[in-house]
């Protein structure tokens, strides 16, 4: 039988036999204002530039809001806000109370999960499977967790006492708006710090529906204040010398300037950056439960996601079996709108993310590189990717080396173990790493020898609020989740 | 006063387990309490902190390797070590430094330390680990990783027991390091070396430079394959050049300032924990 005959009758076929009908979430339920001001010291102002910027919808390039753009003197205003805040209030109330405040935050987001879900679909373009079912669960989740630890921290540092660091200047990024948010402040809060935090450029919206919320639940004014700006505006929260701690969230370059800049004060930072994972499939990995790893590895929220499997490493002996099952699954995924309850695959978040990505891509093309990409129709409007492999690369290339966060997969094949984990750490980040294999002791000696934060074996792209995240090497320093995600909140003595 | 004149000993870098020259010939004088001139010291170069990075790197992984049980027996040799040669560390401290008595107490703290830090290397893992009830079908647990290779700036204040304080939680917790001592008491660290050759510590696991901070510390902070900078040093200057320079790989950068390294109080866990990664496993649970 020839390679194709056989091609021919193990692959299934899709899409050309009958197609989903639409199966539209409603976004009428979301009332969203025309503008947004800054949220500082429990009340909506306007910046005092009188600049806004827009926020559109990457699905559809519609504009659905505008929002503040935040300069020097908003950062002032909001960092005094924080800083009256914990002397005044939140470093005097009971820890217990403190607990109850953020625990009031997890319900009440509970509550309006959808409207949450939706909204954050509209601004970022991830479809609202993730954002109901992951997202905004997660969350929720997050405060939860962390409301419990507001008065147990005495308990969780043996040997020495635990005090909240100030006022913690936070920075987040686009590709997981709202739950970003939750991973800084709900620690933050528990820890006993106050907090002046920034949303990403792109997405903004869900966190000005959560400062609505914060001031519905009656957080003391000042204790959480929401920015939205660029660049400068994260610039002015770095360098503001009455911020404590910065919490970053976003790429190594960023990150490595904000290293830089703290440099010569006393600040705590946590950096939280980029990755380039590899997912590694053994010989004896089961293959079929492997390419569902793979494409929740890379394909889950578009690849928007700094720990994603953006490398797959594969034994040779299995690579080509693995190749054709992951492409005959890829031809399965939906790539279109959002909001549909059938939708895989968003939209790109922005156009310059797009741009990116094909800039990339194009790179790949020019390399003599070998690209597949699936036969998605794509919506007119918007900004799409249809999901890619990219094979015939070495470590080198750029696509191999570099970030993309975009629905881009680079194949590499490896002989021996020893190989595979040479490849997997052969780039400057640490983030995260895939193993896929049935044989338990080889899970714990390439764990072992994998620099990087997170290890998934025989899964993916798995997150909880109790389960620490962060990376090694340039992907950041500390860690989010669990219990050594207070540290970075909290000072301590003997 | 006998005829007998004394031999001098020559004080070399120590790197990759091997006591060698620098490679630029180039050395400082080092004086004693009376400003009498003690020793000559090689000035180390850029090219000589580059091959101790090669040398910590080589080591590092295997270091970490040992078991923990392993780690702390050659710390606790470390101690027997210098328990042994007290007397030595006692006369060169006083000669350089401090009175018979603090000079006497200091040594004392040091193999102490040694002990203390000994005894931490198999249970700080279970101080930092933590088993996470994740919601979903997972079982999820968190351990300490040695950071890697680390870069010590030794303080001045205390030649011994601040160096030893400062070395011994970085290697406990499987790191290797690469040391500049103090300009003023360089002679110190060199015999220390003596100290950690005859240990067991496997070569490269420290690795001990003398020579001018000014020199070294800039490129130790932009040094791509070093991941992490302590520093016991209480100079500003320097400490601006290694917070702005660690940007370039996201070094750790830990600065341990004005600390009375005599105080029990002075010795934590939490010091080993500033050199480890946390690193978090995933496996689903089901039949």
């Amino acid at each position: 039988m020839t390679e194709k005959d056989l091609a021919q009758r193990t692959s299934l076929r899709f899409n050309d036999l009958w197609s989903y009908d639409s199966a539209p979430e409603s976004s009428d339920y979301v009332q969203l204002k025309e503008r947004y001001d800054l949220f500082i010291d429990g009340a909506f102002q306007p910046p005092e530039n009188g600049k806004y910027f827009k926020s559109i919808n990457p699905a559809t390039e519609e504009v659905l809001s505008e929002v503040a753009d935040a300069g020097k003197a908003d950062v002032d205003k909001a960092v005094k806000a924080a800083r009256k805040a914990y002397n005044g209030t939140w470093s005097r109330i009971p820890a217990k109370e403190r607990g109850k405040y953020i625990y009031r935050i997890s319900r009440m987001i509970q509550e309006r999960a959808r409207e949450f879900a939706i909204l954050e679909s509209m601004d970022s373009g991830k479809p609202i499977r993730e954002s109901r079912d992951i997202d905004i669960p997660q969350v929720v989740a997050h405060f939860f967790y962390y409301a419990g630890w507001a008065d147990k921290l005495d308990y969780a540092f043996p040997g020495v006492k635990p005090k909240a660091v100030g006022v913690a200047g936070q920075i987040i990024p686009w590709n997981f708006p709202l739950l970003m948010a939750a991973w800084k402040i709900a620690p933050a809060l528990a820890a006993g710090n106050t907090v002046v935090i920034k949303s990403a450029e792109s997405t903004p919206l869900s966190l000005y529906k959560l400062a609505e919320l914060l001031r519905d639940a009656e957080l003391p004014p000042g204790v959480v204040n929401i920015i939205s700006g660029a660049g400068n505006t994260g610039a002015e929260i770095v360098q503001h010398p009455d911020i404590d701690k910065i919490a970053f969230t976003g790429s190594t370059e960023v990150g490595k300037l904000i290293q830089k800049s703290v440099a010569g004060t006393d600040k705590k930072y946590t950096l939280e950056l980029g990755g380039k994972a590899a997912n590694i499939v053994f010989e004896d990995a089961p293959v079929d439960q492997a390419v569902e790893g793979i494409v929740n590895g890379i394909f889950f929220n578009q690849g928007h996601v700094c720990c994603a499997g953006s490398r797959l490493l594969v034994h040779e002996a299995i690579s080509e079996e693995l190749v054709r099952k992951l492409k005959m699954r890829m031809e399965t995924l939906i790539v279109g709108d959002p909001l549909d309850k059938n939708t895989d695959i968003g939209a790109i978040n922005s156009r310059p993310q797009l741009e990116k990505i094909q800039r990339y891509l194009a790179e790949s093309v020019e390399e003599g590189q070998d690209i597949y990409q699936t036969k998605c129709t794509l919506p007119e409007k918007g900004y799409w990717c249809c999901p890619t492999l990219v094979d015939n690369v070495s470590q080198s290339h750029r696509v191999v080396q570099e970030e993309v966060f975009g629905p881009v997969l680079t194949i590499q094949t490896f002989r021996t173990p020893a190989e595979a984990i040479s490849l997997a750490n052969n780039t400057p980040y640490g983030l995260s790493g895939g193993i896929w294999t049935d044989k338990g002791s080889k899970i714990f000696k390439v764990g072992k020898d994998i620099r990087a934060g997170v290890i998934w074996s025989n899964t993916f792209n798995k997150f909880d609020p109790t389960s620490p995240f962060g990376g090694y090497k340039e992907s950041g320093v500390g860690r989010e989740g669990g219990l050594h995600g207070l540290l970075p909140y909290l000072e301590l003595s003997k | 006063m006998t005829n007998r004149l004394n031999v001098l000993k020559t004080c070399k870098l120590y790197i990759g387990g091997k006591f060698s020259r620098t490679e630029s010939e180039h050395y400082f004088q080092v004086f004693d309490k009376k400003k009498k001139p003690l020793a000559n010291l090689s000035r180390a170069t850029r090219k000589d902190m580059r091959n101790a990075v090669k040398a910590a790197r080589g080591a590092q992984s295997g270091w970490a390797g040992r078991s923990a049980y392993n780690r702390g027996q050659i710390l606790y040799r470390m101690a027997e070590m210098l328990e042994g040669r007290r007397d030595q560390f006692v006369a060169e401290l006083e000669r350089v430094a401090v009175s018979q008595k603090k000079a006497e107490d200091e040594t004392d703290a040091a193999i102490d330390r040694l002990v203390h830090y000994a005894g931490w290397t198999d249970k700080y893992p279970a101080l930092f680990s933590t088993v996470n009830p994740v919601a979903s079908p997972h079982f999820n647990f968190s351990i300490p990783e040695p950071t890697g290779v680390t870069g010590i700036a030794a303080p001045d204040d205390q030649p011994l027991i601040g160096l030893v304080s400062l070395v011994a939680p970085v290697i406990a917790g499987g790191n290797s390091c690469v040391i500049l001592a103090s300009e003023l008491y360089g002679s110190i660290a060199c015999t220390l070396a003596e100290i950690i050759h005859s240990s067991d510590v496997p070569g490269g696991v420290v690795n001990i430079l003398t020579g001018f901070r000014g020199e070294i510390i800039p490129h130790m902070a932009k040094h791509m394959d070093i991941n992490a900078i302590l520093s016991g040093a209480d100079d500003l200057s320097a400490k601006k050049i290694i917070q702005e320079n660690a940007h370039l790989n996201v070094k750790r950068v830990h600065f341990y300032e004005k600390t009375d390294w005599m105080k029990e109080a002075s010795s934590s866990p939490y010091h080993i924990l500033d050199f480890q990664e946390i690193k978090t496993t995933w496996h689903p649970v089901g039949i």
